[in-house]
């Protein structure tokens, strides 16, 4: 059986998601030997390859770089998955939109919040440019799963990934979607 | 009192006839998702989540406040009930700020539950990200409105069960919230007993005790049903 090109993306979250990812422990050799890890933030790829098989993404669209990303990840891949609550909901990278747009929300960061040496960050090129709002993955490009949670288990990362290495579809219910 | 027989999924069921579909079905051990209803209070039919479908009507009724008939059909599950039950509880996470990751009621929550039980695994409809307040002006309590689906059980915990009224409904719409006596800070109610009631019949984590980390406020509902036990049984022994 020839080996899946597997990715993980880090978007708009806080990385515990990957950390999750590795508490699979000693899943993770089974694991390698069935797949080929082509692009993650656990290893060291500058670009994002072509037909990759199966990617999980985890975090929320937030900011310029996220919205390029998602699409290159998209059309170089058959098999996306939504990986946490970040990715699906939006979650606490969301928390900021109901301040409205990006001027709010660093003007409440750098400037309300600040104890001291209050000042608006004007570099231009060194941070990607705030996106208005944050959202889910599925509101920007097709998804073709869900695994919510936060972060979510690697009881059911394995279950996910498992019937993806024999070429089926997973189905989850229950606790393998429970938000948070 | 009279009797009534009826089926419920094909189960026949005899109910008395001042009972609701609900409660019929419940006895029978059909479970019915609810989400505004709480045993011991009035039901309004609120939420939707119970409807069902009567045969011989094209519309689907609310279980919680339809009486049952002699002779009746109903039809608890369907594929049309599961679409709009789906939907109820999208619509509900879509038009608050549900974040559970960080919310008192993770894993002790009403609506949290529904999503798993519906197979929700994301949220088709467009999130809004209302701009709600938090009220933390109570001593030993906290509403937050970015977590309220107005069930409107606080509201009716309050008036029927501790008398006090503090609670109720202000606004239409997208605007509609909850609010305390003439819409003022919780704290400054000068009617609210601060029993908790409110806080224990809260679904979510909208109503809660100050002080509670995430994951940390499970609903105590023991006084609510002594309270209720004792009202409509006249048991009132510890």
């Amino acid at each position: 059986m020839p080996r899946i090109k597997l990715a993980t993306v880090w978007l708009g979250g806080c990385s515990g998601c990957h950390m999750s990812f590795l508490d699979l422990d000693e899943w993770l050799f089974e694991l390698a030997e069935q797949v080929d890890l082509v692009y993650s933030p656990l290893m060291d790829a500058k670009v994002y390859p072509n037909e990759v098989d199966v990617v999980l993404v985890e975090g929320a669209i937030a900011n310029q770089d996220h919205l390029t990303m998602i699409q290159t990840v998209r059309a170089r891949s058959l098999f996306l998955v939504s990986f946490g609550d970040c990715a699906v909901t939006g979650n606490v990278t969301a928390l900021r939109n109901p301040l409205g747009s990006t001027q709010p929300v660093l003007q409440r960061s750098y400037m309300d919040l600040s104890d001291h040496h209050s000042q608006m960050p004007t570099e231009q090129e060194i941070v990607p440019p705030l996106l208005d709002r944050v959202t889910p993955v599925h509101a920007v490009v097709a998804v073709d799963m869900w695994l919510p949670g936060c972060p979510p288990s690697a009881d059911h990362i394995r279950a996910v990934l498992t019937p993806l290495l024999r070429g089926d579809i997973p189905h989850l219910e229950g606790y393998a979607i429970k938000f948070g | 009192m009279a009797v009534k027989t009826l089926i419920i999924d094909d189960q026949l069921i005899s109910a008395l006839e001042e009972e609701t579909l609900l409660q019929a079905a419940q006895a029978a051990g059909i479970h019915i998702p609810t989400l505004c209803y709480l045993e011991g209070i009035s039901e309004v039919g609120a939420c939707r989540l119970c409807l069902v479908e009567i045969a011989g009507s094209s519309k689907l009724h609310p279980a919680c406040v339809t009486k049952v008939a002699e002779g009746m059909s109903v039809r608890t599950q369907s594929d049309r009930l599961q679409k709009y039950r789906r939907l109820i509880i999208e619509m509900l996470f879509a038009e608050g700020n549900h974040i559970c990751a960080v919310c008192v009621a993770n894993g002790h929550c009403e609506l949290q539950q529904l999503a798993m039980d519906l197979g929700m695994d994301h949220v088709t409809l467009e999130y809004q990200f209302p701009n709600r307040l938090v009220d933390l002006s109570h001593d030993r309590f906290g509403m937050d409105h970015n977590r309220c689906v107005l069930c409107t059980r606080c509201i009716r915990v309050c008036d029927e069960l501790e008398g006090a009224h503090i609670w109720d409904m202000a606004g239409r719409g997208t605007r509609s919230q909850v609010i305390t006596d003439l819409n003022q800070p919780w704290g400054t109610s000068p009617t609210c007993t601060s029993c908790g009631k409110c806080v224990a019949a809260c679904p979510t984590g909208a109503i809660f005790h100050q002080g509670s980390t995430v994951g940390e406020m499970v609903h105590e509902r023991t006084r609510i049903e002594f309270i209720v036990n004792a009202r409509q049984n006249h048991q009132w022994q510890f």
